[in-house]
């Protein structure tokens, strides 16, 4: 295994490589199109943050790339190659190769992703037995081990708990260790922090990230928290209504932020450093429908800085001065059309959104 | 252990409500048991137990009239065969409980599998066996009973088998029903995501989680089987050449006058019957609502 991670690192090779995937569902209200046309890389050891607001698709994506839709109404197109290797569309017993073992996934909500009826310790000893044939006593032992590496304290007791007597951070980290179980390369964290409160958030990122080091894993964080993120990412993927909007490294982003809704965002977020009583700023408005999505830049009707053009032309997706940063957007933070609304907006002269104009 | 412990509050594993209220089934419940328990015993060790021979006629030359009412000797008096109706009573529960297990045994089985296979496969699977549960319960189920006693012979297994068949439609919507709610639910995405297959995902994640309310759907389907089963008897379509309890309130009623002289006759298997159908009622009942409450706390 390590000599195939060493040569597969030698030749450069993405672990995960997308390329214009879309995902659309077919509902009575018409085509969906959760996921529209989607590129992304990500590297073997890396951090990749998806952000966006809740129906912008990230979720979607985060099953798209991992096969676990409904094949019923999902009609889904390009590719996604992990390893080199071709995945999507694969039928699930040939995926049921990769899941678990190559790639797997900690969910939202730690108070349904885990079977109320079965003890914690069966629940990790499960895809121990069925992927790496490991005997009971041997699943056991190794699922103390898990448990007290995602530092679950009493690690033994917990075993033969069922999750209803584990605290919701508790109960998440249970999770993590089902999903690492196996070893995987790959792993898909779904906003695995919002259903905890604050003080625990900090701790499951945190051991996410160590975890992540300590196995040379590859992690897909998908949040809507810009926050969340900032600590935690090497790279970070804007969604919005179903497309990127600006991909960056994480420095990079948080320097040279180009588009005005990755900004809106960030100021969405609350400052320490605020005084008491300062007005969250919010961005008005609701994400796109996306059986009718706008015909220009999906984000333009909720955008203060945007013009005619991001009405009736949609932006494509640019490379910045940092050869790895692209956006999209026709008239990015710092250019001077974007420079000129700024100042208009702080006079007070026209109103936030095109909406209201 | 760990360096960083986590802190107290994270560790922390009830909830404050889940500590302060005490979930139980309650006394009436564990009454109920007792009684369906006593019920099953008598009708298990009816031949051993101290009661007298249901066949025999008790009446000796001299004596006017048949029936009497309840005496020590015939706790529940003799009928108008002069034949002990205590002891007909309890053997009656032979047939009723057996009519009413099998019955629900068959449909929990039979309809229990279609309902899971459906819920969880949806599609044209889904289709064809909510359309089978459809049709069977557009069938009114009493005359479709009477029809195929009609029709087939009248044995023991016979009458259990067509009641059966009637369970199976409201078990398999009920089933289904669970299982699309629980298919959905992340833990089963997760244990997809983790690679467990189909069957495994059925029998393991699922079947646990559907088989909480399908227990006290089995306690209120067997009430209704031995009702049911009542009411074939009392039209003469039972099980034949036993004894059952609507076949013992059909004799105590076939006239006013028989009720209104000697109602002991109909009055202790209605009895008997009737607090047998209302402990398995009342006891589905209190399964029910005992797990409603524990799934609003996971």
């Amino acid at each position: 295994m390590s000599e195939l991670q060493t040569e597969l690192r030698q030749e450069h090779q993405p672990l995960l490589e997308v390329t214009d995937l879309r995902t659309h569902f077919r509902t009575e209200r018409g085509l969906v199109r959760a996921v529209d046309g989607v590129s992304l890389t990500l590297e073997r050891g890396k951090c990749l943050g998806i952000v966006g607001e809740s129906g912008s698709g990230k979720t979607v994506l985060s099953r798209s790339l991992m096969g676990l839709l409904p094949s019923s109404n999902t009609v889904t197109s390009g590719s996604v190659k992990f390893e080199g290797k071709e995945i999507l569309g694969l039928p699930s017993k040939q995926m049921r190769r990769l899941w678990g073992r190559e790639m797997s996934m900690v969910f939202q909500n730690p108070m349904t992703s885990l079977n109320p009826l079965m003890k914690i310790g069966q629940q990790i000893a499960e895809p121990l037995n069925l992927h790496l044939d490991m005997s009971r006593a041997d699943a056991r032992a190794t699922a103390e081990r898990l448990l007290r590496d995602v530092r679950i304290p009493e690690a033994a007791r917990r075993l033969d708990q069922y999750p209803h007597e584990l605290s919701g951070g508790m109960r998440q980290r249970a999770m993590i260790a089902i999903a690492l179980a196996c070893g995987p390369t790959l792993l898909f964290a779904d906003e695995p922090t919002t259903a905890l409160d604050v003080t625990v958030q900090a701790q499951i990122l945190q051991l996410i990230g160590e975890q992540r080091r300590d196995r040379n894993m590859s992690v897909v964080l998908v949040t809507h928290d810009l926050g969340v993120v900032a600590g935690h990412t090497d790279e970070i993927a804007v969604m919005y209504g179903g497309k990127l909007v600006e991909k960056a490294p994480t420095s990079v982003l948080f320097a040279h932020m180009k588009m005005p809704y990755t900004m809106s965002l960030m100021r969405s977020i609350p400052k320490l450093e605020d005084p008491s009583h300062t007005r969250l700023a919010t961005i008005p408005g609701r994400p796109p429908d996306l059986v009718h999505p706008p015909k220009g830049c999906r984000f333009a009707p909720r955008c203060a800085y945007a013009r005619d053009k991001c009405l009736t032309e949609e932006p494509p997706l640019r490379q910045a001065e940092d050869p790895n940063h692209s956006y999209a957007c026709w008239y990015p933070v710092g250019s001077p059309e974007f420079n000129q609304r700024e100042a208009e907006l702080n006079n007070g002269a026209v109103p936030v959104t095109l909406e209201a104009r | 252990m760990s360096t960083e412990a986590p802190t107290t509050s994270e560790a922390a594993a009830p909830a404050p409500g889940e500590a302060a209220i005490k979930k139980t089934l309650g006394i009436g419940f564990w009454i109920c048991i007792g009684w369906l328990l006593v019920m099953v015993f008598v009708a298990v060790f009816a031949t051993r137990l101290p009661i007298p021979d249901p066949k025999f006629n008790f009446i000796k030359p001299g004596q006017a009239g048949p029936s009497k009412g309840p005496s020590a000797a015939h706790w529940f008096g003799t009928d108008k065969d002069a034949r002990d109706v205590f002891a007909r009573t309890m053997y009656g529960a032979r047939v009723s409980l057996t009519v009413g297990f099998i019955a629900i045994a068959f449909g929990m089985f039979v309809g229990g599998t279609l309902g899971i296979l459906a819920g969880f496969f949806r599609g044209w699977i889904d289709r064809i066996f909510s359309f089978m549960f459809l049709v069977l319960l557009s069938f009114p189920s009493l005359v479709l009973a009477i029809m195929l006693t009609a029709l087939l012979d009248r044995k023991l297994f016979t009458i259990s088998m067509i009641l059966g068949v009637l369970a199976v439609a409201p078990v398999g919507r009920l089933a289904r029903a669970t299982t699309m709610q629980y298919a959905d639910r992340e833990f089963v995405i997760a244990a997809r995501s983790l690679g467990a297959k189909n069957k495994r995902i059925i029998v393991r994640e699922l079947l646990p989680n559907v088989a909480i309310p399908m227990s006290a759907l089995a306690l209120l389907g067997m009430a209704v089987a031995i009702v049911a089963e009542g009411g074939l008897a009392f039209l003469g379509l039972s099980v034949e050449r036993s004894i059952t309890w609507g076949g013992m309130i059909q004799l105590g009623s076939d006239s006013s006058k028989t009720l209104q002289n000697q109602p002991w006759i109909a009055f202790f298997p209605i009895g008997v019957l009737f607090l047998t159908v209302f402990a398995l009622n009342f006891a589905g009942d209190r399964v029910r609502t005992y797990f409603d409450v524990k799934e609003i706390s996971l």
